[in-house]
């Protein structure tokens, strides 16, 4: 007989170390599958997580493959904490970069300082805007945010795809499904001759700093923490439920609209149909994996913005599939969430007998 | 496909199974854009790598790369680790590989489909699909009982637009009465939606179904159906024995052999392939018995006098779908207004998307 118990004395410590357990025992894990498909694990490990970032160019290419995990991840944090459950960042990405980069392409073929913070902040409010639709209909319909917010993933894709093909495409492009490459005024300077990492990662950095002041710092911070440790407390304690979801939404979505817009400015250029390779779901793993917290979360954007680029490296050295990538990233969530079981749960093996197992 | 794939074999350890290999270290490498095991585009390519390797070639491949962000990084790390040659085998490559040729002036680049030629170690390649389209064309035309073609177009790009045309022309030679229907799928892979899109156009009364999308759902669909279907980029008549007539195979392994050996011999150059039935780039897979032996051997004919330039698949008069003449009586379509060519010829129906 098996019981489960709930703990009452989680430590801090143990709480914020969990997610390095997970991410040792996928590297573990990594490694009896190599060993299984045939491949030396620790050669492939070493292709997997130290070659990929072994020189500046691939430093600098974690850290742009990072920025956007980490701001959208940061968004996600003030949802997730406030027991709001926003799946659909990406559409709220998507929907941002097709606001910012509409902004940029009126600004085809114009110079001016002012471009780029325009269409930045373009973005920003289309994210937020995609990101209210849920929320209103939470808030005043009683929908449930995790279908509207899924759902909407795939409108703003659809809708990318029309104005890519039709009304914004190239004129010059042969019909390719693609917008013309936005002028230099609305492209995100790089930080470094040769490198691709651009000025977005500033943007993620703020939104590192702004995040842990407002969570910590303020009363709607402490508003967002104590409705997700118990919704019934917040509403006797007085707070302002409503206001509190439009809010955490739109913060939400203005991160991912950010993401999205750093990514067309940034290495991009343009608006096409493949802006994005779901870093709005997979912002979902690295805002668990940060422990919902500002710093733990630019720790976990490398971390698996890694597995992106070790996928890479492990195929083109050792024709290792790409899909372990995903495989990796399936495998960290998996042992997070089941080191929190274990640690937030006692499990009691009993010894009972006949009796006392009829009641 | 293993037939083709021995041929090379063969032909390659005959040809250079016992000379000097000049350059031990000489790697190719290949970025494509979906799974090797699509049964489409990219396996046709990874075949073509194979043929690369049987030439004693070291090889690389990356695959699944999306045209986005990432393709940039993964062209940059093959010419960083050591590749001499790197095939870039999408359209959505084009603006990484210019970019990162500019950063690589002594690593080789083939970009496929593409139109920049931006630096001089970039070439560009593709096949002339639409022959086989006119053969699919011919065959549709023969062996419709309702006089209607249904296509599962892609993109209104030039080259589905034309592989539309080229076989709608060649159906209308055999059979004045057909129509072309076409459904837009807007991808180029998705099992899901090619499936939806036959069987809508199986619903408004085609009997012939083709596409120019990558899986093999829209032949299974046609088996399922029991209507016609065609096998696209690679021999499908495994997933559809009854219903398949034949397919266009994409070939690209003579080319990729003769390129990769002239960059390791030092006598590679920029050029613009445009390689179609007479080098071997575009084939035809097996022709289903169910045509008839009469109609087998037409083809086959057509498919020779197409190899040899005898007949071309844009022979005037061509009219657009208003009535203006595109192509004059007694001329052929010249290959600037081949790669442009962004309207339909009378007898297909409806618009091209906007």
């Amino acid at each position: 007989m098996i019981k489960i118990e709930k703990r009452n004395d989680v430590p801090m410590a143990l709480y914020f170390f969990t997610p390095f357990i997970a991410i040792i025992l996928t590297i573990l894990g990594g490694g009896i599958i190599f060993y299984i498909l045939g491949f030396n694990p620790i050669e492939a490990l070493k292709f997997y997580f130290i070659t990929p970032i072994s020189n500046l160019y691939g430093l600098s290419e974690l850290l742009l493959k990072a920025t956007p995990l980490c701001l959208i991840a940061i968004g996600l944090s003030f949802c997730f904490k406030s027991n709001n459950w926003n799946i659909g960042a990406e559409g709220q990405l998507t929907f941002g970069a097709i606001v910012g980069g509409g902004v940029a392409l009126l600004f085809y073929n114009q110079e001016g300082f002012y471009i780029l913070p325009l269409v930045i902040l373009a973005g920003a409010i289309g994210g937020m805007i995609f990101a209210l639709i849920p929320a209103i209909l939470k808030t005043y319909f009683n929908t449930n945010e995790i279908l509207v917010s899924l759902m909407l993933v795939y409108v703003s894709k659809l809708l990318l795809d029309y104005l890519v093909v039709g009304p914004w495409s190239n004129p010059e492009g042969f019909n390719f499904p693609e917008t013309r490459q936005f002028s230099n005024s609305s492209r995100m300077p790089l930080l470094f001759e040769g490198l691709r990492i651009h000025a977005g990662i500033f943007l993620a950095l703020a939104a590192v700093m702004l995040s842990w002041f407002i969570l910590y710092k303020t009363y709607l911070g402490f508003q967002i923490k104590v409705s997700g440790l118990s919704l019934k407390t917040a509403k006797y304690a007085g707070f302002k439920g409503k206001t509190m979801i439009l809010v955490v939404f739109m913060i939400s979505g203005a991160c991912a609209g950010l993401a999205g817009v750093g990514e067309i400015t940034g290495p991009i250029g343009q608006l096409h149909r493949m802006i994005s390779p779901d870093y709005g779901f997979t912002a979902i793993i690295v805002a668990f994996l940060g422990r919902l917290n500002p710093f733990g979360i630019i720790f976990a954007s490398l971390v698996v913005a890694l597995t992106y680029l070790g996928a890479e490296t492990a195929q083109i050295f050792l024709q290792i599939p790409k899909y372990t990538g995903q495989v990796f990233q399936g495998m960290i969530l998996f042992f997070l969430l089941a080191s929190d079981y274990l640690l937030f749960f006692k499990v009691k093996i009993l010894n009972l007998k006949k009796n006392e197992l009829r009641h | 496909m293993y037939k083709n794939f021995f041929r090379y074999l063969i032909s390659a350890i005959f040809l250079l199974g016992f000379s000097v290999n000049s350059n031990a270290d000489f790697k190719v490498g290949f970025v494509y854009v979906g799974p090797t095991g699509d049964h489409g585009w990219t396996f046709q390519h990874h075949e073509g790598r194979n043929a690369v390797e049987a030439a004693g070639i070291k090889t690389t491949f990356v695959e699944s790369v999306p045209e986005g962000a990432d393709a940039e990084r993964v062209i940059r790390q093959l010419a960083q680790s050591g590749h001499d040659l790197i095939f870039t085998t999408s359209f959505g490559y084009m603006d990484p590989t210019n970019k990162v040729a500019k950063d690589f002036p002594n690593v080789k680049f083939e970009h496929a489909t593409g139109y920049k030629r931006e630096h001089s170690n970039v070439s560009t390649y593709s096949a002339r699909f639409y022959e086989g389209r006119t053969l699919l064309g011919h065959i549709a035309g023969k062996m419709t009982k309702t006089n209607t073609i249904g296509y599962i177009a892609s993109f209104p790009i030039p080259e589905v637009i034309r592989g539309i045309n080229a076989m709608t022309l060649a159906a209308q030679k055999v059979n004045p009465n057909i129509k072309t229907k076409i459904v837009w799928v807007f991808t180029w892979y998705d099992p899901g939606k090619e499936a939806e899109a036959a069987q809508a156009l199986i619903d408004q009364g085609a009997d012939v179904i083709m596409q120019h999308t990558d899986s093999t759902a829209p032949v299974q669909t046609a088996e399922k159906a029991g209507v016609w279907s065609f096998g696209q980029a690679s021999d499908m008549q495994r997933f559809a024995p009854k219903s398949i007539l034949t397919s266009i195979i994409d070939d690209w392994a003579p080319y990729y052999v003769e390129r990769a050996i002239a960059a390791r011999d030092g006598t590679w150059n920029q050029q613009d392939t445009w390689h179609g039935l007479k080098e071997g780039m575009v084939a035809m897979g097996p022709y289903n018995s169910a045509m008839g032996a009469d109609l087998v051997k037409e083809v086959e004919q057509l498919q020779k006098d197409l190899a040899s330039g005898k007949v071309h698949s844009f022979t005037g008069p061509i009219y657009d779908q208003k009535g203006n003449i595109l192509v004059a009586e007694g001329k052929v379509a010249d290959d600037g207004m081949l790669a442009g060519m962004s309207v339909y010829v009378k007898g297909v129906e409806g618009d091209i998307p906007k």
